[in-house]
């Protein structure tokens, strides 16, 4: 047992015969309630639409975390700003706003939302963390840092916008009821169609900036060796602010195209936090392709889990998967991108 | 030598702590029991700071003390603490009702000392349970504890407020009978109940400070100067790490049915997520790899809570719960920035400054701030 457990073939080994034993305790279950090809389809594409969203918010991670070392726990509070501000900009009876029309006023709700929320990132960064990094606290200190603007940040939504829940219009039809589209007997929404491609036309401008603008590269190269970027003149303090206020861009928006699939409240900003934590720990939490297939693995894997077994056992399968995957494959399911794991 | 005299010297502070803690818990016991002129401990606080709240800050101070083991001198972040806690405690309210109602053991479960065993076992239980996550998780570097606790504490969580059967669901367990000493002596009201927790609370804190001064505190300290070094030394690093864990875990399971037997009822909510974060800010507050700081840090998060709680509608005018909880979280934010050491360090700095002058604390500052000891990301990349 030590010996297989001990060499990373062996654990691969063992996670193989966990997920086929999972398969089939899926499809056994799946059995007992009838189940055939069309719902698990079903389940996969309502799945793939929440894991979009744990892959932007995984992406936030990714992005601040490679940079700085911190986790930043009010990452999930990003996604709830952005619902919640496009809610409020899209339902605000402003003078100067009256004559614009539907899509106009949700077009400006959505630009709003997102650069309101990439504000409040920069803030947060600017007036908290950098303040805090400048008298070289240690990175726990910063971390319970981005926790206590998660209290805050709840603690002020709480006050501005209650405890009910809101409905936000969806993109296509800008009512209540949103477009079904069937295909056989599957049933998709029009707004997962806004979603999907919402988070590819995020995923594919991420990977220009990366990729093209110097910006981008100076970002990559902080990640990987701050030290030496320094050297090379890039600021690592212009840099983490430049990753808190895309991680929150991100995540905003995330919040406002999810806004009209569910009933975003103050509080949703916690679990959809911890979710794409989880999804960016598969990616193995430096890598950004990483984190987008863990996310959407994640939303699949918990959405059909859930289906087979109770709506009650949504959350524990994430955070089963979480720790199977620490203990099998801490590097992340998806490549380790830049990190090395060293064991002892 | 030099070594010497300090380690003695830390001695001696540690003896003095003790004695005035002693003192300080004996002093505000004997004020509630006698309530000379008629006052009360509460009275002393203008009402702010109820008995309650004592024994909670004492429940507390013997959870974090574990946690800032873990964190402070094993540089493991643990985000399932309170899940430890909830096992001690729903592990204590199962045995103490359903052993009783379903007629286990009549002779046994019936007898004083059951509870007693209860409380042993739940220790052993959550110890066992925290080897076989810090086993595989601890022979890697960087923060996996913190992630792996993370999904740990939210599935126990879930067993606690799902498992219907066994843990009641969100009702949770009530009627958890209070512990006793022989057949006659009930700890119970709350001033003798008071003095247990206490007295154990200050026990975990001479046990605590005995192992930072011991052969794994010494082997803790050398990994966190570096773990290379420590590891070439000889320190076996995964196995030091992974007893401080279960020590934290178990006296996280010890606090956890002091509480059960405290409340007499156990429901899932203080078990969460936020429970745990609650518990690292605690740590985090007080300052890390440092036993008496947790006493401090959860001291100090405590009563500003409960002074917020009573006195924030005097200074903003209509103020709810939610503006509690912007201070709350504005007040972290603050001692984080400008005491990132934690509350006790970074008042001693400022008593420094105030006697020796600015020049001099600047410079004990920047010493104090330049030595990594409380880097938890490895920046060596």
């Amino acid at each position: 047992m030590r010996q297989i457990l001990g060499s990373t073939r062996g654990r691969t080994a063992v996670l193989i015969v966990a997920i086929v034993a999972l398969i089939v305790l899926v499809l056994l279950l799946g059995y007992r309630k009838n189940f055939g090809p069309e719902h698990y389809a079903q389940l996969a594409i309502d799945g793939i639409r929440g894991g979009s969203i744990y892959a932007l918010i995984a992406l936030g991670f990714v992005v601040i975390h490679s940079v700085t070392g911190i986790i930043n726990f009010a990452q999930g509070e990003f996604v709830m700003l952005g619902a919640m501000l496009c809610v409020t900009v899209y339902h605000a009876e402003l003078a100067a706003l009256s004559p614009l029309s539907p899509p106009l006023k949700m077009l400006l709700a959505v630009l709003l939302a997102v650069a309101g929320t990439t504000l409040i990132g920069a803030l947060l960064e600017r007036f908290a963390i950098y303040p805090a990094r400048n008298r070289r606290a240690p990175v726990v200190a910063l971390i319970i840092i981005t926790i206590g603007a998660t209290i805050a940040i709840r603690a002020i939504a709480l006050i501005i916008w209650g405890t009910r829940p809101y409905f936000v219009p969806a993109f296509t039809t800008l009512e209540m009821e949103d477009l079904t589209l069937r295909l056989g007997t599957l049933i998709i929404k029009a707004q997962s169609f806004w979603i999907w491609g919402v988070v590819a036309v995020v995923l594919v401008a991420l990977a220009l900036f990366f990729e093209r603008t110097i910006m981008g590269k100076a970002l990559r190269a902080c990640a990987i060796n701050r030290r030496a970027a320094q050297l090379m003149g890039i600021n690592p303090s212009r840099m983490s602010l430049l990753a808190f206020a895309l991680a929150a861009a991100l995540g905003a928006v995330g919040g406002m195209v999810l806004a009209p699939a569910t009933r975003p409240t103050y509080d949703m900003g916690l679990m959809l936090g911890l979710k794409g934590f989880v999804a960016a720990i598969m990616g193995g939490l430096l890598s950004y392709p990483g984190a987008v297939v863990g996310g959407l693995v994640l939303g699949v894997v918990e959405n059909v889990g859930a289906g087979v077994t109770s709506a009650g056992y949504k959350d524990i399968i994430v955070f089963v998967i979480l720790v199977l995957i620490l203990l099998f494959r801490p590097r992340g399911f998806i490549g380790g991108g830049e990190q090395a794991v060293e064991e002892a | 030598m030099e070594l010497g005299k300090q380690s003695r010297r830390s001695t001696y502070q540690n003896v003095v702590g003790i004695i005035v803690l002693v003192v300080a818990v004996v002093a505000v016991g004997w004020l509630e029991i006698v309530q000379p002129f008629g006052l009360r401990f509460r009275d002393l606080t203008g009402g702010m700071v109820t008995f309650d709240t004592l024994i909670r800050i004492g429940i507390f101070t013997i959870v974090v003390v574990g946690l800032n083991l873990l964190m402070g001198y094993a540089g493991q972040i643990s985000l399932g603490q309170a899940a430890f806690y909830g096992l001690g405690a729903y592990f204590s309210a199962i045995m103490t009702t359903l052993a009783i109602r379903h007629d286990v053991l009549p002779v046994m479960s019936r007898s004083w000392w059951w509870p007693w065993l209860a409380i042993l076992g739940g220790m052993a239980l959550t110890g066992g349970f925290a080897y076989l996550i810090g086993r595989p998780i601890l022979r890697l570097r960087g923060n996996y504890l913190a992630m792996a606790t993370l999904g740990v504490g939210i599935v126990l969580y879930t067993l606690f407020r799902e498992g219907d059967n066994i843990t009641g669901g969100s009702d949770g367990i009530s009627g958890i009978p209070r512990l006793a000493i022989g057949e006659g002596l009930k700890l119970w009201p709350i001033e003798r109940y008071y003095f247990l927790v206490w007295g154990v609370a200050i026990l975990v804190i001479i046990i605590a400070l005995n192992i930072v001064n011991s052969r794994v505190g010494r082997a803790l300290r050398a990994i966190h100067g570096s773990e290379v070094a420590a590891n070439v030394s000889g320190v076996n690093t995964t196995r030091s790490k992974l007893q401080i864990l279960v020590v934290s875990a178990m006296i996280a399971s010890l606090a956890g049915s002091l509480y059960a037997h405290f409340q007499a009822l156990v429901a899932p909510s203080p078990f969460g997520f936020v429970a745990s974060v609650t518990l690292v800010c605690m740590a985090a507050v007080g300052g890390l790899a440092s036993i008496w700081g947790a006493l401090f840090g959860v001291a100090f998060v405590f009563v500003v809570k409960e002074v917020l709680r009573a006195r924030m509608h005097d200074l903003l005018h209509g103020a709810g719960g939610e503006h509690e909880l912007i201070a709350y979280g504005l007040i972290l934010i603050l001692i984080m920035i400008f005491m990132p050491q934690g509350v006790v360090q970074g008042l001693t700095e400022i008593y420094q400054g105030w006697k020796k002058g600015r020049q001099q604390t600047t410079r004990a500052r920047d010493k104090t701030e330049s030595s990594p000891r409380y880097q938890l990301i490895d920046e060596s990349n």
